[in-house]
Formats: structure tokens, C-alpha cells, sequence
């Protein structure tokens, strides 16, 4: 009972981050200076050579001239139903659009997610589990250093040694898994260095309260002690960094699209961004804020299967 | 009671009791720190024979913890064993590898923790937890193992083991979780169980099942126990014989019954001299005539100097507080009424002692005569003004006359502050004197509360917990209050140092004409300074009255239950008749 009511909750919070991006980037359309009409048309010219008419009856067609509560509230109901209008610089549907371009940016950006979680998760738990101090000290150390990596610049390193000195993987494009490898790689390792610094920490806390302690007096092994009960008391700080990860996936995708010239969800919104499209923007700003908290609905109701103490409270513990 | 493996009962006849099971000689443990090791046990000799409680007491940091977690191998990081012997059952511990160090751990030494809070995976059904040790040691195989913890559980006095197996540590009381570590440290039938503070954390009735159970596990199945104490009163009851650290070194041992009645080195004295024992404070019948000394630091214009001395200074009636509670599901949310229709009154220069176990309302009634938790109904009248409706400027003017001291001196002082910054503050907040003169006050303040000058320039983490606890005294003081409500105020310190607090606390209440609203779980210490005392369950004052009177003839049977579980009632009728309260 407890547990639905929890759900419950937790889905209309999703609901509402969704709504709340649609209706900011709404605003911000409408509100901001420079007025939609006018940019639609300037790939056409602009307002140069057409008469007030001209320019009121495309308002009218695009339905601008109505109360901004009205052009709103039938926004809403067509974003609901996967329609956010047509681009202003190409004329397609930025629906069709987005639909063309995710299946490209699903594929580096899942690729990289678990690359993230498998080497990040691999890192922190080595780091826990080896009694070598030295080891210890630079498992540690590793995540600290790849975080402040700038991705754009290992991608390039990453083309110019493995692309162009050595051949391995093709340096553009998007044909085959091969040409996947490289830009998954670029988008992981700042996920992988967070996801890996994260556990790590959380393990080594863990494992050093009372409980740990109970469970060494009764003779069991390091690595029972950090499979059987670390893992999982460190698992919920990690778990909500997955999903924060997400958020930073699809900001990664701009920049990694950008420097391995592959089509996707970052060059779009790239372009959408620098020539001032607005439909675009706000279609590509709701699909985003729709996967951050569809992840994060997931993660919220991971927690209470994770921690007891959240299913009977429905709030998170801090010990 | 299901006994499932055989090893406890036939331990081999000469082991049955009085022989050494367990001998430690010389044992010196070390802490690697900045500068240089810090040697935390040194030269430790002791034996804990089979069937038999040997008891180790000392203060915070004597070295009694280190002495545990040596022996079943578990030094913190840092701490190592630096020399001498630990024997078990003739063969030799130091110097083990962690291999073999697994297998003496839970199968032939288990420990019973300290916090039945904290001890356990919060993650785990405690079920889980109990078939775990049995797997550690291949004693039982999956399946098997699950069906034997629930009667390790049922063994260990867990009420409805099957299902409570199956719950979470947090469903549990304190009382069953230790009851469950009683179970996971006595599974693979060690032969040795080292108990490190294990009902520190409990309530005093509670402390007393769980204890019983302990010695009834030791006698019964001949195992050593090797009791890690600071309260002398567990030891009379309970240990045969007492080893007391002080400073990493032993310094004294003997029979039990030898150390508590005719104590020989002048520590165990004055551990002994300073342990608290239900003994009623004298009734002062002078109190009320003199309530008002010259130097006491009262606002001149306070009411009650002009009042006469006939209205109590603090009346409480009916004051109620519930919480809502979150319970299961959107249509049954509930509340619990923590406090429940609480009244009582306070004379000047009286101490009233409020006592109670864990939850039953103590602490929220003094957040609410503090006017920090908003009450529900009720009054709170302090000299006919209500506490509970005051808001702005009568309401900071309250304050000056009402102050709080907090339970933990290492959390109620900001560390990075000077003592002098902590004992300005007040007079800063609310405008006192001038600036020029706060430097005077703060030297008067240390001054009172018998800190030495130059204790204003240090920071409060350089302090001990005793000298934080008389800084917060000293700030509470500041603003020269009639009423300072102290909310179990020694409980986080060492008997010795307790000791002294409550000398100060008496002391000051004499020199200022205090009036003080004494909080704590323990019937000794409220004992020893309150004239009246109340004690409240669940809510309510089930009864008060004066301290002597109540002590001696106690009415209501709750009453009559705290104070039959607080322990020490062997050394008491033993040792000091005269002060005895039975």
C-alpha cells in the first residue's frame, strides 16, 4: 500500500518535471525578445519585401494573433500528442526530426551508459577490495583525474591515435558498431569517473560502520563483507548518480556528435541552438527532460527495493 | 530452548568452569599517528575462565575498547598489536594472518557490539543475518541454515522468531536487535564472547533482560564472557571478577566481590566514590528562604524580585504534543502523542528530576517548555506568563530567564569557535551590556562554572567533553536565567567527570538560587540532584513526588519496575548500607 502511494507520488513528480520544461521553454519562445514570425521568415528574407498583410496573415495561419493563454494551452495539447510544431529553418515536422535523429544518439549514448556503470562499478569495487595499498591508492586516484578530462579533447586524441596513426576504428560517421566504439568511449568516462568515485567512497564508508565490523567478528571474508552487505548499503548514493548521468548524457551528445560528425540528438539541438530555432529547442528540451525523468522515476522506485527503511518511511535514510 | 549445535554442551569437564579459557599477558596495542605511536593498552594481563564473567571497566580512552577488538582480531585502522600474548584455549592469537583469523572469529571468539542501533545491516532481514555466521563457517548449508537461525533467534529469547527472522532491523525494538546479536555472536558456539559495552545503548529495563540472558548463556553453557564496561553497577551484579584500566594499564584486579567492597588503588576509588547510586539528595528545607543571593547575575528588573516566593516559578498544566506518524497507506494516517496531558511545578531554587526511558516524552516536554516544539494544548506559565503563546519581543525577553543545556557537548558547541566567541554570543544576540564589557563577564562566566582563565582563547575542540559541558553550562548562564532545563546533561561523559558536573550544577543552583528541570533516562544521577522527582511513560507522569519519598516508596508499579532494573544492587547492599536506599 505504502509502496503504491510511494509510486504514485514519485510518477507525478516525473509528470511535473516534463510539464515544467514544456512550459519554461514555452515561455521563453514567446517571451524572449525577438519574435518567432520574423525569424520563420528570414530564412525566406524575412520581413524585407512583404507587405504588413502578408506578414499578419502568416501570424494568423501559425496562430500567433490568439491570447498567449490559448496558443498555450493547444501547444500543450499538441505536445501531448508528440507534435511540437515544425522547424523554422527546414519546415519539417521537429516531431520527425527527433524521431529520425534518437535511434543514432540512443545507440553511443546506451553504449556509453554501460561502459559508464561497468568499468565505474569494476573501479570502485577493486578499490574496496584489494588489501595492496598501492592499488588502493590508484584506483582511487583514477576517477578523480579522468573526471577533469575534457571530452571534446579525448575524442580528438582518441581519433588522432586510433583512427589515424593505428586504423582501428573508423574516425566519422555512423556505419556499423565499429564507428560506435569511440564516441561511446569519449561520453563514458566522465560517467564512468563519477560513477566509479561515487561507490567508491560509499563502499569505503560502509564498510567502515559498526555493521561492517559485526560481520568480520563473525570470521567472514573481505569480499562476503563487500558483495554480501557493502554493495548494497553503498548502492543508493551510486544509483541516484546513474541518474544524474543521464542528464549529462545528453549535454555529452552535443559535443561528442559535434567532434565525430554523427548525425543525432547533439547536432540537432547544436543547430537548433545556433540558428535560433525555437520549436526545435523546446521539442529536443522535452524529449530530454522526458528520459531524465522517466531514469529518475525508475531510480526512485529502485530505492525501496535497495534500502527496507525507505519502503515503511517513503523517505531516504541517512545513517 | 533448541540447542542447536552440540559444542557448548559438552565442553570437556575440566573446562567447565574456573579454568582459563582465555589468558592475555603483557598485551600492548599501538596506534600509528602524526606523531609518532600512541599506545593505547599497555602491559595488559587478564584470564576469563569458563562459565565465569570477567569484567573490564575503565573511562573513555583507559584502553578497554582496544582490549576487545584485539581479541577477536579487529583493531581500527592504525591500531596494531605491538607485544605480549593472547592465548586461547592454550594456543596463541597474536600474530595470526587474516586467514586464520577468520576462523577464530565467530567460530571460537564472538563479539556482542555495542550499538544494537548501528550493529546490524540495515539492508538484510535479520534472519539472513544469523544463517550468514553458520555459512561463514560451513555449518550448515543454505537451506539448513535459514531454518537454524530462527532457533538461534528463539534461543537468544527473540519473541515469534519465524516471522521476526524475516523483518528488517529497523521493525525492530533496541532490545530485539540485541537480541539478534546475541544470536549472530553465539551461533558457531564460540567458546569466548567478548561483550563491548553491549546495553550501553539500552534502557535500563531493557539492560536488565538482556544481561540476565548473558549470564544465563554463560552459566548454562560454560562459556567465558569477557565484559567491556563503564558502569561499575553491571559489574556487582554481574561479573566474578574485575579488571580496572586506567590510562592503557591495568590497575588493579581481583575477585569482584574483593575490588567493589575493599578497593585498594585510590582509581578504583574514586570510580567507586563517583559512581552514581540511588540515593536521594538531602531534602534542603532552607530553600526557600533565601532564594535570592547577592551576586546571583539576574536582571535587577525581573519580575520575581519583586515577587513572593509563593507562586511556583514554572507551572505546566496539560500540555499535550502529538506527532503525525506515517503509517500504511493514504486513509490510515495516524498519530502518536508523544506528550500527553503533562502538569507540574517548579518552586525557585528547586530541582525537579523528570525521568524516563527512551520515548516516553521527556525530551519533547522540554522542547516545548522551551518553546522550540509548538504544543497542541496546554499551558506553560513562568510566573503566570505562557511560554506557549508569547511571540517576538516577550518572547526573546522569555529566553533570557528560561536556558537549555544539551545532552552532547561535542554537538551543541560550534568547534571552530573560541570559548570566548561561544559565551559572547548570547550577550550579542540579545544586546547585553557593553562591549567593553564582555570580556569581565566571559572571566566571570569560566569563573562560576571553575574553568581556568585562558579557557576563553581556546577553541571548543580542544577541549574534553567535561570542560564543553561546563562551557555550555557557562552559556546558559550568560543571560542570568531563573530556569535552566538541563536535557540529560552527563550522560554523555565518564562517571568521574559526571560526577563533577552535577557537584557544579548543585553548586551553582546554591550560589544563584537556580531552579533547574533535571531530563535523564538514569535514576541514579536524577537521584542525586533533584528534590522532586517526576516519572513519566508514554506520555504521562505516571507519578512524582520528593526524591527521598519516591526513591523509598515508590507507589506506582512502573516506578517500582525502573528502579528494581537499575543496576548495582549487590555493591549497595553490600558496601554502603548507610546510603542505602532499600
Amino acid at each position: 500500500m505504502n509502496t503504491a502511494l510511494y509510486a504514485v507520488t514519485r510518477t507525478l513528480r516525473a509528470l511535473f518535471v516534463v510539464w515544467a520544461a514544456f512550459t519554461l521553454t514555452f515561455a521563453a519562445l514567446r517571451l524572449l525578445p525577438g519574435d518567432p514570425v520574423a525569424l520563420m521568415l528570414s530564412g525566406r528574407g524575412g520581413f524585407a519585401g512583404l507587405t504588413p498583410e502578408q506578414i499578419a496573415r502568416t501570424r494568423a495561419e501559425l496562430g500567433f494573433d490568439r491570447p498567449l493563454i490559448t496558443q498555450y494551452g493547444s501547444a500543450l495539447a499538441d505536445a501531448v500528442h508528440g507534435d511540437f510544431g515544425a522547424s523554422l529553418q527546414s519546415g519539417q515536422p521537429v516531431s520527425r526530426m527527433i524521431a529520425d535523429a534518437i535511434p543514432s544518439t540512443l545507440q553511443i549514448g546506451g553504449l556509453a551508459l554501460v561502459l559508464a556503470l561497468v568499468i565505474g562499478i569494476l573501479i570502485g569495487v577493486a578499490a574496496n577490495l584489494t588489501a595492496s595499498p598501492v592499488l588502493r591508492q590508484l584506483l582511487r586516484s583514477i576517477p578523480s583525474f579522468a573526471v577533469s578530462l575534457p571530452s571534446f579533447w579525448v575524442g580528438l586524441i582518441l581519433i588522432q591515435l586510433l583512427s589515424f596513426q593505428w586504423h582501428l576504428f573508423p574516425s566519422l560517421g555512423n556505419s556499423g558498431v565499429q564507428s560506435l566504439i569511440l564516441p561511446a568511449c569519449t561520453m563514458a568516462i566522465p560517467g564512468c569517473a563519477l560513477v566509479a568515485q561515487v561507490l567508491g567512497k560509499s563502499l569505503h564508508t560502509t564498510l567502515q560502520e559498526p555493521y561492517a565490523d559485526t560481520v568480520r567478528a563473525t570470521g567472514a571474508g573481505r569480499a562476503r563483507l563487500l558483495f554480501g552487505h557493502g554493495l548494497r548499503n553503498a548502492a543508493i548514493p551510486a544509483v541516484t548518480v546513474v541518474g544524474l548521468l543521464v542528464g549529462s548524457l545528453i549535454g555529452g551528445a552535443v559535443v561528442v556528435e559535434t567532434v565525430f560528425s554523427r548525425p543525432g540528438m547533439g547536432r540537432i539541438t547544436q543547430s537548433a541552438v545556433s540558428a535560433q530555432d525555437l520549436p526545435v529547442v523546446q521539442g529536443v528540451v522535452v524529449v530530454a527532460a522526458l528520459a531524465f525523468a522517466v531514469v529518475n522515476l525508475l531510480i526512485d522506485l529502485v530505492y525501496p527495493v535497495l534500502d527496507p527503511r525507505i519502503r515503511s518511511t517513503g523517505q531516504l535514510v541517512t545513517t | 530452548m533448541n540447542v542447536v549445535n552440540p559444542a557448548p554442551g559438552t565442553a570437556s569437564p575440566a573446562e567447565r568452569t574456573g579454568t582459563p579459557l582465555l589468558a592475555v599477558r603483557g598485551l600492548r596495542i599501538g596506534y600509528r599517528t602524526s606523531d609518532g605511536t600512541h599506545i593505547a593498552v599497555d602491559g595488559l594481563d587478564l584470564t576469563a575462565a569458563a562459565g565465569q564473567i570477567t569484567a573490564v571497566v575503565g573511562e573513555s580512552g583507559s584502553g578497554k575498547s582496544s582490549t576487545a577488538h584485539a581479541l577477536i582480531g579487529l583493531l581500527p585502522a592504525g591500531g596494531s598489536v605491538l607485544g605480549g600474548s593472547v592465548r586461547l584455549q592454550g594456543e596463541e592469537l597474536t600474530g595470526l594472518g587474516e586467514r586464520a583469523w577468520r576462523e577464530v572469529r565467530g567460530r571460537r571468539v564472538g563479539l556482542i557490539p555495542q550499538d544494537p542501533g548501528l550493529s546490524l545491516d540495515p539492508v538484510k532481514p535479520v534472519g539472513g543475518q544469523v544463517a550468514e555466521v553458520l555459512r561463514v563457517h560451513g555449518l550448515a548449508t543454505r537451506r539448513d541454515a535459514t531454518a537454524r537461525a530462527v532457533d538461534l533467534l528463539a534461543e537468544a529469547g527473540l519473541p515469534d522468531p519465524a516471522q521476526r527472522a524475516r523483518q528488517y532491523p529497523h521493525e525492530l525494538s533496541g532490545g530485539m536487535r540485541q537480541r539478534v546479536l546475541i544470536a549472530i555472536a553465539t551461533a558457531a558456539r564460540p567458546r569466548l564472547l567478548v561483550a563491548d559495552e553491549p546495553t550501553s545503548a539500552l534502557d535500563v529495563t531493557v539492560q536488565r533482560q538482556i544481561l540476565d540472558h548473558l549470564q544465563g548463556v554463560v552459566t548454562t553453557t560454560g562459556t567465558a564472557m569477557l565484559l567491556v564496561t563503564h558502569d561499575l553497577a553491571v559489574v556487582a551484579d554481574r561479573a566474578q571478577h574485575v579488571v580496572v584500566m586506567s590510562q592503557a594499564r591495568v590497575v588493579e584486579a581481583g575477585p569482584a566481590e574483593q575490588v567493589l567492597t575493599d578497593p585498594q588503588h585510590p582509581y578504583t576509588r574514586r570510580l567507586l566514590a563517583d559512581a552514581p547510586t540511588i540515593t536521594a539528595r538531602a531534602p534542603r528545607r532552607d530553600r526557600t528562604d533565601n532564594t535570592e543571593p547577592p551576586d546571583a547575575p539576574h536582571d535587577s528588573t525581573s519580575p520575581e524580585a519583586t515577587g513572593a516566593t509563593a507562586a511556583p516559578l514554572l507551572r505546566v498544566t496539560g500540555l499535550t504534543r502529538a506527532f503525525p506518524v506515517r503509517g500504511a497507506g493514504l486513509s490510515r494516517r495516524r498519530s502518536r502523542t508523544a506528550v500527553d496531558g503533562v502538569g507540574f511545578e517548579l518552586d525557585r531554587g528547586e530541582t525537579l528530576g523528570l525521568v524516563g526511558e527512551s520515548g516516553s516524552g521527556k525530551s519533547t516536554t522540554a522542547r516545548l517548555i522551551l518553546g522550540l516544539e509548538r504544543a497542541d494544548s496546554g499551558a506553560v506559565l513562568l510566573d503566570g506568563a505562557d511560554v506557549t503563546t508569547v511571540r517576538g519581543a516577550a518572547r526573546r525577553a522569555l529566553h533570557r530567564r528560561i536556558q537549555f543545556v544539551y545532552q552532547n557537548p561535542y554537538a551543541s558547541l560550534n568547534p571552530r569557535f573560541t570559548v570566548e566567541e561561544l559565551l559572547t554570543e548570547p550577550l550579542r544576540n540579545h544586546r547585553i551590556g557593553a562591549k567593553e564589557q564582555w570580556g569581565a563577564t566571559v572571566r566571570r562566566l569560566l569563573a562560576d562554572v571553575a574553568l581556568p582563565a585562558g579557557t576563553e582563547r581556546r577553541k571548543a575542540a580542544e577541549l574534553s567533553g567535561g570542560q564543553r559541558q561546563r562551557v555550555a553550562i557557562a552559556r546558559a548562564l550568560a543571560l542570568g536565567p531563573e530556569l535552566l532545563v538541563c536535557d540529560e546533561p552527563v550522560s554523555a561523559l565518564d562517571v568521574t567527570v559526571q560526577a563533577r558536573i552535577l557537584e557544579l550544577l548543585i553548586d551553582l543552583q546554591e550560589r544563584h538560587g537556580l531552579s533547574y528541570l533535571f531530563i535523564s533516562h538514569d535514576l541514579a544521577v536524577v537521584a542525586q540532584v533533584s528534590d522532586r522527582i517526576a516519572v513519566m511513560r508514554d506520555g504521562r507522569i505516571v507519578e512524582s513526588g520528593p526524591a527521598d519519598e519516591l526513591l523509598r516508596s515508590p507507589s506506582h508499579p512502573y516506578t517500582k519496575e525502573l528502579l528494581a532494573a537499575v543496576p548495582g544492587d549487590r555493591r549497595i547492599n553490600s558496601a554502603t548500607e548507610d546510603t542505602s536506599w532499600s
